[in-house]
């Protein structure tokens, strides 16, 4: 006790800052099974996703949209492209969940097929545009040189063309009909860049490592070595840009419809912008679809968020 | 530096020339006879066709067609369109009110975009930080034709604080509106990106270093936070601007402005590919330059760009 107040009294009396240690407690260490087999990067990612509530809420969401968009006609009983006029402007009810329309359409059952342009517009656009900017940006940062210079010029190009409007041309284009799968296509051709921009930058990041040169000594050809060491590398951030790229996409499709560029299904857009003339008597016609849009949309915004987190250990620390 | 941007602009001349030829391939011929098109359904004598291809320079190769093109582009002769009125006359009205529409948008999203995204970043994990990340969220999800109407609905019809329709008086007051609806999407962008920059960037050595020298946190935050954290905020905004353009053509066509977005929207609904092709070659090259101006920008914030050899 004495000696303690001499130890004191000794020190200056300024007041010290102890920063706080964030240090593992010693039983946390002891109570790691160090027999255990590693997780992978992708064990560890599912792990933390299942016990992270937005990546569960989103993929239950995503789940349920994509049954919707495959078995619409379990939910309802009419057909969306089907008007009665006798029943134009129907509050809900009386067998129309949500009413019709001006045209006598069912609402509710419009919304449900609206479901299958999007997905199916966004996850076709989502493939091809992942397909092509893979490989060009693989190409790009692995082969180097003038291919790369090729490439990166190419990629800008298509850069330069936003992709509402790169759309727009091609549509006008292709004045006489446009099918689902076309416009996806058209979508894809100018959405692919940030994919490949990423692929890219991850392949120039990987290929003079180590492990690729020690591949190489071991007589592994530029190929292989491609494809099993580097690719690996840009997956993960690919398969984010990925998923938010499908609600882009979606977003785009519906903003092509609304302005009367549409495919000629039904489609959330289109549904939207037919909406717009009676917003003043009847605002919630334009509320259903904007509603369904934006939880699609949300929910692939989400997903992508979710995997980011669970795939960079960084953010995983907190 | 002066290298730098000398080497900028060569990297642009293959860029602009790659897209124009896009444009021009995918305007004039996947859409199949353009002579046929101007005529309709009418049906044209083969001397009047052979006559109209001729004066249209139809008659000769893809690739002399495009340089013909570029050629009087690049001298800002961009044709006539089918009411023969010449296309750059009708933009050039247009082009004062879509550029002051862009530039208060872009002024909306970047000065609240920051100032959201710092305070984010800053206080990442409390109530605050959650709710504008929901914002972000939310906003992002829904379409900015939805905001518009909302937006247009509950402020120009319910409460008539704004104009409904802007029309020919496209103020900057006027204007604020539409330009608001315009930028929220890009908003929510700037704040998330923001966000994660300042998050990386506050917990780095050096921002560490600034503290225990007995640097204020105001001035920690203003020097060596946010200088190093905009970078890739000042990026995105360039590359943002192609789709506030793409947005351009909904938010005119909601709030009724006489923009450029309006010229082409109404060339869509008419089918006039010229009206088109020269829009969005018009667009192309702000974009191109406007990025140029951001690569620039960002070599006079980040000194490594600008050293480089």
């Amino acid at each position: 006790m004495r000696s303690d107040q001499t130890a004191r009294s000794l020190r200056p009396a300024a007041e010290h800052f102890v920063a706080p240690l964030d240090e593992t407690p010693l039983q946390k260490v002891d109570a790691v099974d160090t027999t255990a087999t590693p997780r992978s990067m992708w064990g560890e990612a599912s792990h933390n996703l299942v016990r992270n509530p937005v990546f569960v809420i989103s993929a239950l969401l995503i789940l349920l949209l994509l049954f919707v968009a495959a078995f619409p006609g379990v939910f309802t009983q009419y057909d969306p492209t089907k008007g009665d006029l006798s029943i134009s402007n129907q509050p809900p009810g009386d067998g129309h969940l949500l009413g019709t329309t001006r045209q006598g359409y069912d609402v509710w059952a419009r919304v449900l097929y609206g479901t299958r342009t999007s997905l199916t517009v966004g996850f076709f656009a989502m493939v091809i545009s992942t397909v092509i900017g893979v490989v060009i940006g693989a190409f790009a940062g692995y082969v180097g040189g003038w291919v790369d210079e090729v490439l990166s010029r190419i990629t800008e190009i298509f850069f330069a063309l936003p992709l509402v409007l790169g759309a727009i041309v091609a549509f006008t284009a292709l004045s006489n009909g446009v099918g689902t799968v076309t416009i996806a296509l058209i979508l894809a051709l100018f959405g692919w860049t940030n994919i490949a921009r990423i692929t890219r930058g991850t392949v120039l990041s990987v290929k003079y490592q180590d492990f690729v040169t020690a591949s190489t000594a071991l007589g592994a050809g530029r190929l292989t070595n491609l494809a099993k060491h580097v690719l690996p590398n840009a997956i993960a951030p690919v398969i984010v840009t990925a998923t938010v790229n499908l609600g882009v996409f979606i977003v785009a499709q519906s903003t092509l419809a609304y302005l009367g560029l549409g495919t000629g299904s039904v489609s959330w857009g289109g549904d939207i912008s037919d909406a717009q003339p009676a917003l003043r008597n009847n605002p919630m016609m334009l509320f259903y679809p904007s509603f369904a849009l934006a939880i699609c949309v949300l929910s692939f915004i989400m997903l992508g968020d979710a995997v980011r987190d669970a795939l960079d250990p960084k953010a995983r620390k907190r | 530096m002066i290298w730098y941007i000398v080497r900028r602009l060569l990297q642009m001349i293959p860029v602009f020339l790659g897209a124009t030829l896009l444009i021009y391939v995918m305007a004039f011929y996947a859409g199949g006879d353009p002579i046929q098109a101007i005529m309709g359904d009418k049906p044209l004598s083969p001397a009047v066709q052979d006559q109209l291809r001729a004066q249209y320079n139809l008659d000769k190769p893809l690739i002399v067609q495009w340089l013909i093109y570029v050629g009087k582009v690049v001298r800002g002769d961009f044709g006539v369109g089918f009411n023969g009125r010449p296309i750059l006359e009708q933009i050039q009205t247009a082009f004062p009110v879509t550029f002051r529409l862009a530039l208060i948008a872009v002024a909306f999203e970047t000065v609240l975009g920051v100032i959201a995204g710092v305070i984010s970043g800053l206080r990442k994990g409390t109530w605050i930080d959650t709710t504008l990340l929901m914002i972000s969220l939310l906003v992002i999800a829904v379409p900015t034709f939805v905001i518009g109407f909302v937006a247009q609905f509950v402020l120009g019809v319910q409460l008539g604080v704004v104009p409904v329709n802007v029309g020919r008086d496209a103020s900057v007051v006027n204007l604020l509106l539409p330009g608001f609806v315009l930028g929220i999407v890009s908003f929510a962008y700037v704040l998330r990106l923001t966000r994660t920059s300042i998050t990386e960037v506050a917990t780095a050595d050096h921002v560490r270093t600034a503290t225990a020298k007995g640097l204020s946190r105001g001035g920690v935050i203003s020097k060596h936070i946010m200088r190093n954290s905009l970078i890739p905020v000042v990026t995105f905004i360039g590359a943002d601007l192609g789709t506030l353009m793409g947005g351009a053509i909904v938010t005119e066509k909601i709030f009724n402005i006489h923009g450029v977005g309006s010229v082409l929207y109404q060339a869509i609904n008419k089918s006039e590919s010229p009206v088109i092709v020269s829009v969005v070659t018009i667009m192309v090259m702000v974009f191109l330059l406007t990025n140029l101006i951001v690569d620039l920008l960002y070599a006079v914030l980040d000194p490594r760009i600008r050293h480089a050899k």
